[in-house]
């Protein structure tokens, strides 16, 4: 075995050490994935620079932390988190360090919707969520969701039964508030036939220190089911985070999706997006990051069945020394005939060190479809900034207002208007800061 | 209008000017004062927009010789967004579309930095939407362009109009409008042409570029300057636009040589 490997694998024991102490949990088949999962993490390794999926992310400094499992549960006032609150959202599951604050939470299970920790859930809809629990994510072959698997037991459940149109959304809180701890948040969001819900998975700090988040969200979505899914990280600047999401869409389903990464020094995240027969997705993305902040977004929209229409733009505003990769893959498989699919990555340096790897990738194997890709690595125009100087700006104020418009058309899709106004801010203030 | 013993608000002498190592402006005099209209006529490529552009602080032109006077200071010690509080406007012969930058926004903001600078009061956001609403009516503008991003998409003569609009809210000491009649159909030149004699008081000056005699039926100059090859050639009263409009500017620039020949 090489050094690497055994650095692996120790550090992957360290990582699991708090593992066997998690409470056994009633339902069987849930316990036999977290075993198939701690069999996964024995087998699996670390990636390197080596992997295909990992070439321009060095993440070999997570292995060098003394991270370990969350040990001690700290416990917060709602006067400490309200600042992260959302105003529409007041359906609401706060966890610390992923793990549940039922004092924080204010979540609801009737007959129109359940939003729970997993194991409240368990009674009403326990047959309902095995077919997607653990099986929408690839933890097979991914070591980070097989890790989140094998610590499956606080999670975030939502459920919308057929033919009901949430009007509230709903927030998903996860606040990182211990250092050199990893937690590993995990969702799990069923939306049935013909229902409608928005659903906010928002990543967040209260410390300064270096941590690790490893986080899964499953999201299934049945016939005609229309799903918001708006994620925020906005972690620590020492923060590691690294996410895998896997949405399913059913027969003539709508997913819609924006995610945004300002925060951690390292983020990675992993979106995989399965198209049946007519889905429609919209799937747009905006990382703004400075200093030495790397953010690294992989997605792949699999268009299995004919009809289906994916639009996706994703964004990336890069200042100082920072990277950020987008690898966009678009899969159209044999016989998914008339598969409409647009994707565009547009990306603005703000300095001359900033360093992006875009990367399009599109594998298709039907002949009667419409894919579209495009890809533009920029600085901000010098005639525009020249115009709104002409007009009385400074130079400062002009780059500031033409980078956050760059940011805000990625912002602007965000269908809840005080997330969008506070994520405006940030955009604003980030911009401000690095110019 | 030339009022006797008016202020000078822009005085050129001899200004040179490279782009790309290749001079363009050619020692070009040019004198305004308050009130007054002028205006600017000359043929393809001598050098109109570029002079517009050097006076707003565009950094691709090279100053190479002369000096511009503007209220009393040298123009090149300000900064372009100095110029523009100061009271400079340039209404671009091509403004650029912005996409993002919400029309709104964009006005608003510079219409309150300008504000701030110029030691006046700034309007809050519903102050400025009524200020605005009045401004577009002058230049009947639907209210709709204000949330679009600034220029994105619009016709040609809806930037133009637009290129008004930011002139009104700035409200310049000297505006510079470079083709601002290009592109306008008879009915907007005529909208457009109100809006800037409006704008017209005995304290700020106005410098028209333009093709066409058209326009000046509507905005009476007091000066008519032609310029070729980098140079103001000749000037005359509002009668020469006509002439040139019968005549070309072939005779000018023969005329020009006969009377530089015979100085020499
Ligand atoms: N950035 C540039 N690079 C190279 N040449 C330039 C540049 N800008 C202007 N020029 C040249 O300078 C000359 C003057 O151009 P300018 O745009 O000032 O002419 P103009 O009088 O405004 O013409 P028009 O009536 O067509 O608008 C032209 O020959 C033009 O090609
Ligand atoms: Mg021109």
């Amino acid at each position: 075995m090489s050094a690497t490997g055994t650095i692996n694998a120790g550090y992957l024991e360290t990582l699991l050490a708090g593992q066997p102490q998690l409470p056994t949990s009633p339902l069987a088949w849930l316990n036999a994935l977290r075993a198939e999962a701690v069999d996964r993490v024995g087998v699996l390794t670390v990636p390197t620079l080596r992997d295909e999926e990992w070439r321009f992310t060095d993440i070999s400094q997570l292995t060098k932390m003394p991270f370990h499992p969350v040990r001690t549960t700290i416990s917060l006032q709602a006067a400490d988190i309200e600042r992260f609150y959302i105003e529409e959202a007041t359906t609401r599951l706060v966890f610390i360090d992923g793990v549940y604050a039922p004092q924080l939470s204010s979540g609801i299970a009737d007959s129109d919707v359940t939003v729970v920790n997993l194991e409240a859930g368990f009674a009403a809809h326990a047959a309902k969520i095995e077919p997607y629990l653990g099986r929408l994510t690839e933890f097979r072959d991914n070591v980070f969701a097989a890790l989140n698997t094998a610590f499956l037991h606080d999670a975030a459940l939502v459920v919308v039964p057929r033919d009901i149109a949430v009007t509230v959304p709903v927030h998903l809180l996860f606040i990182a508030m211990q250092k050199d701890v990893v937690s590993y948040p995990r969702c799990l969001l069923l939306a049935e036939s013909g229902s409608a819900v928005t659903v906010i998975e928002d990543y967040v700090s209260l410390q300064e220190d270096a941590y690790f988040t490893n986080a899964v969200a499953e999201i299934a979505l049945l016939d005609n089911a229309r799903v918001n899914h708006i994620r925020v990280q906005r972690e620590g600047a020492k923060a590691f985070h690294i996410a895998n999401c896997a949405v399913s869409l059913a027969r003539a389903s709508n997913y819609q999706s924006v995610s945004v990464a300002f925060g951690a020094r390292i983020s990675r995240y992993n979106l995989n997006v399965q198209l049946a027969e007519e889905a429609e997705c919209a799937v747009d993305g905006l990382a703004l990051i400075s200093g030495r902040q790397l953010a690294d977004t992989h997605t792949c929209i699999d268009h299995a069945k004919p009809h289906a229409v994916s639009h996706q733009m994703h964004k990336c505003i890069v200042g100082g020394g920072a990277h950020a990769v987008f690898n966009g893959k678009i899969m159209v498989r044999q016989g998914a005939q008339r598969t409409d699919s647009r994707q565009s990555s547009r990306n603005l340096l703000l300095t001359n060190k900033a360093h992006v790897d875009t990367k399009p990738q599109l594998e298709i194997f039907a002949d009667d479809v419409k894919c579209t890709h495009g890809a533009t690595i920029g600085q901000l125009d010098s005639e525009e900034v020249f115009y709104l100087q002409s007009r009385g700006l400074s130079d400062t104020a002009a780059r500031n207002m033409l980078t956050y418009a760059f940011g805000a058309e990625i912002i602007e899709r965000i269908p809840i208007s005080s997330l969008k106004c506070q994520l405006e801010q940030t955009v604003l203030e980030q911009t401000a800061t690095q110019l | 209008m030339i009022y006797p013993d008016s202020k000078i608000v822009l005085e050129v002498r001899g200004l040179c000017a490279t782009v790309n190592g290749t001079e363009i402006l050619k020692g070009l005099d040019l004198t305004v004062r308050r009130g007054e209209v002028h205006a600017i006529m000359g043929p393809n490529g001598s050098g109109k927009s570029t002079f517009s552009k050097i006076l707003a602080g565009h950094s691709a032109y090279e100053v190479t010789g002369g000096s511009v006077m503007f209220e009393g200071q040298n123009l090149f010690d300000l900064a372009p967004e100095e110029r523009a509080r100061a009271g400079v406007f340039l209404a671009f012969q091509y403004p650029i579309e912005i996409p993002g930058v919400i029309n709104s926004q964009f006005l608003r903001l510079t219409y309150n930095t300008v504000q701030t600078h110029r030691g006046k009061e700034e309007l809050d956001p519903l102050e400025f939407d009524d200020y605005v609403r009045e401004k577009m009516k002058l230049l009947e503008m639907s209210p709709d362009f204000l949330e679009r991003s600034v220029n994105e998409g619009f016709s040609g003569g809806e930037k133009k109009r637009n290129e008004i609009l930011q002139m009104a809210m700035l409200d310049p000491r000297l505006a510079i409008l470079d083709e601002t009649d290009s592109g306008l159909d008879i009915d907007a030149l005529r909208i457009v042409a109100n809006g800037v004699n409006q704008l017209a008081n005995k304290d700020n000056a106005i410098v028209l570029v333009t093709h066409y005699q058209r326009l000046l039926n509507y905005i009476v100059p007091d000066y008519v300057h032609v310029m070729e090859a980098g140079r103001i050639i000749k000037t005359g009263g509002k009668e020469l636009a006509l002439e040139l409009e019968s005549r070309g500017y072939d005779w000018v620039g023969v005329e020009h040589k006969a009377v530089a020949g015979a100085v020499a």
